[in-house]
């Protein structure tokens, strides 16, 4: 794609054959949950360590499903594990075991 | 009786005893002879393996503890209490407690008196293998022959004992068997699935002792016996009147003898000859560092599969989670079945119930710990931003008290605005350290096997804490608490759950409480009643401010909330069947409220209670006396 460079703010294009595609589906094998999201933010909300540094499951999870990565594994590697999110989720996500998961697919190389 | 005594040996002892076979041998032996040769060196490699697993360091702990006098004395009585009587059992279940004792200690004590006797009045038999040091003394009573005009006072003491010890086990065989068919009886709901090998070794004990009952009265007119053998002797010969039975019997006594040594190893029965093993080990303050091998291994072979944490385990409101439970865990470590020890590790609450009733003593959430920490720990992290983490500032600064709500608290800032008013009430000047947030006590990646990260967090909350030169830390949440107090090493400073800490001002009068007529249930946490013992205290201050019911299963004995952190996988359909059992078990005295001392336990009932949930502080709070 070419980027003619006229745009005012930074193009929020997704490139979408850069995506894992794989990765992804490995995840949603393992955590059906991680579908259930529907981006509420209720858990970047409550979150302790995004007191300190930004930190967001919503985020990393829309960054997974857009192939970004390296800026997804970056939302969680802040996370001290503490399950406020899983309290607050309103659709009932085990969110510590979704981050674990994404950790453990993502991270292995 | 005289084609036997026809190839007597001649040599009459003091005592009246003769050998009835000269090289005092007979094939019969021969079954146990190699179960127990069998069992002996499985046992040698074993305890090899182990020590091998060790590291070097807590092999020399372990050898220092067992001779140094005061864990020495403590371990044989641990031994004698807990492998020989089960004082634990008989304190919950007496009936199962009567069985155990019945079966581990009468055995023993047949063992013993049958080497006692066998030194007295037969020594030269006990010298060396050759001589039948191995068998003799099991068969003791096959092999010679009584004179009854020599039967002395102290050889008919041990007829008598050896018969009323072999009629104690016989009961408790028989409570063994009734407890296959009805468990409810002897106090148990649920039992374990006993494997193919634990079957075998459960036949063969069942077998032992009547058949020991049996050979025994067939020889009793020949090698002695008392109230049990003797008039089953006289039975026999007016029924049979011959020796044809004499030598079938012994030999299926010495085959199940065998047999229940070969299945043992593959069975529940290891844990036999490995409890003492474990409690030595424990004793010398081991801990489990890998999930499989060494202390961990112990561990493993030391669990008896009896099946009381099958009852005790939160998760068995429902019928397809009972093989969470800690029985089967161990019992597919022990096969290395690794797919499915990983599911169970990670389903699991981490509530410690299993543990804290478990006669052994099996540590296993610790082993379920150790399990997830083999696959989680490598997961990376990057903590570099809480150094920006300050105390906030407020007025001098200097208090005594720093209290640490955690996280948790901040999801429950009724929690949080009663310990502040509790505090301010009393008149006591605080630092709120996580007023604006902070950092994470660690306690939930150590539960999720993530260590390193977790010693980082620990690491960076500690520095905080001893450069704030509080002397007093005071903590809402019993997650945070155990962590503080086990993980931290905060050398003087006192850290106390805000029960204690309200019960001290109160003991003391720094606050003063009204008592009001509220009825009242208290919920143990399980990371504050288990996890550190304190059960006293928040009962004392609920006693001086309300009327207080008891559960039907409180302290150590609590159910779940269903809301740990402990569990990785569970969902929250299970986790709300879970609230709704404890709730349950809480509300059977038909309380007003139900109070709990744990912002999590607070969220999880809450969602369910058909009774309004408080929790402690804010009862407190509710109830100071204004001047």
């Amino acid at each position: 794609m070419i980027d003619f460079g006229f745009g005012l703010s930074p193009s929020s294009r997704v490139n979408l054959d850069l995506r894992d595609k794989e990765l992804f589906s490995k995840l949603i094998e393992t955590e059906s949950d991680a579908l259930k999201c529907m981006a509420c933010g209720s858990c970047t909300a409550s979150c302790s360590a995004g007191v300190f540094e930004e930190t967001s499951l919503r985020s990393a999870l829309l960054n997974l499903q857009n192939g970004n990565k390296e800026k997804a594994l970056n939302l969680l590697s802040h996370c001290m594990f503490c399950g406020k999110c899983t309290m607050v989720c309103p659709r009932g996500i085990n969110t510590r075991h979704l981050i674990l998961s994404i950790n453990k697919i993502y991270q292995a190389r | 009786m005289t084609t036997l005594l026809n190839t007597m040996y001649t040599q009459i002892t003091p005592e009246g005893i003769i050998d009835r076979y000269p090289n005092s041998y007979n094939h019969f032996v021969l079954p146990f002879v190699i179960g127990i040769s069998f069992i002996i060196v499985y046992l040698l490699i074993g305890l090899i393996r182990i020590l091998y697993h060790l590291t070097a360091e807590d092999r020399k702990k372990l050898l220092v503890s067992i001779f140094t006098p005061k864990t020495a004395v403590k371990n044989i009585k641990d031994i004698f209490c807990d492998c020989l009587i089960h004082t634990k059992i008989w304190k919950r279940k007496p009936l199962l407690g009567y069985m155990h004792s019945a079966i581990a200690f009468g055995w023993f004590m047949l063992i013993v008196l049958g080497h006692i006797e066998v030194a007295l009045f037969a020594p030269r038999h006990l010298d060396s293998i050759a001589d039948g040091a191995l068998y003799y003394p099991i068969f003791y009573r096959f092999f010679i022959w009584m004179s009854p005009e020599h039967e002395t006072l102290r050889g008919s003491l041990f007829f008598f004992l050896m018969d009323f010890f072999l009629l104690y086990v016989l009961s408790g065989i028989a409570l063994a068997m009734y407890k296959r068919v009805r468990s409810i009886a002897l106090g148990m709901r649920h039992t374990t699935k006993p494997s193919l090998a634990d079957r075998v070794a459960l036949y063969c004990l069942w077998a032992i002792f009547p058949l020991r009952l049996l050979a025994e009265g067939f020889t009793a007119d020949l090698s002695g016996g008392s109230f049990l053998t003797r008039p089953l002797n006289w039975l026999f010969k007016s029924f049979f009147g011959n020796e044809l039975n004499f030598l079938p019997t012994w030999w299926l006594y010495s085959i199940c003898l065998g047999l229940f040594f070969l299945a043992m190893p593959f069975s529940r029965y290891m844990h036999i000859l490995t409890e003492p093993m474990l409690i030595l080990m424990r004793n010398a303050g081991l801990k489990v560092r890998k999930p499989r091998k060494g202390f961990a291994e112990a561990e493993i072979y030391a669990c008896s599969s009896c099946g009381l944490c099958l009852d005790a385990c939160p998760m068995n409101t429902q019928k397809k989670n009972l093989k969470y439970s800690s029985v089967y865990f161990i019992r597919f470590l022990r096969r290395h079945n690794e797919k499915k020890v990983k599911e169970i590790a990670e389903k699991c609450l981490m509530c410690g119930k299993c543990y804290a009733l478990c006669p052994v003593g099996v540590n296993s959430p610790d082993i379920r710990r150790a399990l997830r920490e083999t696959s989680n720990t490598k997961l990376s992290y990057d903590y570099a931003p809480m150094d920006k983490f300050s105390l906030p500032v407020e007025g001098d600064q200097k208090a005594d008290i720093m209290y640490f709500a955690g996280c948790m608290s901040h999801l429950t800032p009724k929690i949080i605005k009663s310990v502040t008013t509790v505090l301010e009430s009393a008149g006591k000047k605080f630092i709120f350290a996580d007023r604006e947030g902070g950092i994470c006590c660690g306690r939930p990646m150590l539960l999720a096997g993530r260590t390193e990260a977790a010693k980082e967090l620990i690491s960076k909350n500690k520095k905080m804490i001893m450069e704030s030169g509080c002397k007093i830390l005071l903590l809402s949440c019993p997650i945070c608490y155990k962590v503080f107090k086990d993980d931290y090493d905060l050398k003087d400073i006192r850290i106390l759950h805000y029960t204690q800490y309200m019960n001290e001002l109160i003991e003391k009068g720094e606050l003063k409480v009204t008592k009001g007529s509220l009825s009242m249930v208290y919920h143990d946490p399980c990371e504050l009643g288990r996890g550190c013992g304190v059960y006293e205290e928040p009962r004392n201050v609920l006693k001086a401010i309300g009327e207080l019911k008891k559960a039907e299963k409180e302290r150590d004995e609590s159910i779940c909330c269903g809301g740990s952190l402990g569990s990785l996988t569970l969902d929250n359909k299970d986790r709300g069947k879970i609230a709704e059992s404890s709730i349950d078990n809480l509300t059977a005295e038909n309380p007003q409220s139900i109070v709990t001392a744990c912002p999590l336990c607070y969220r999880s009932f809450r969602e369910k209670s058909p009774i309004p949930v408080k929790d402690f502080a804010e009862v407190v709070c509710e109830n100071i006396k204004s001047n």
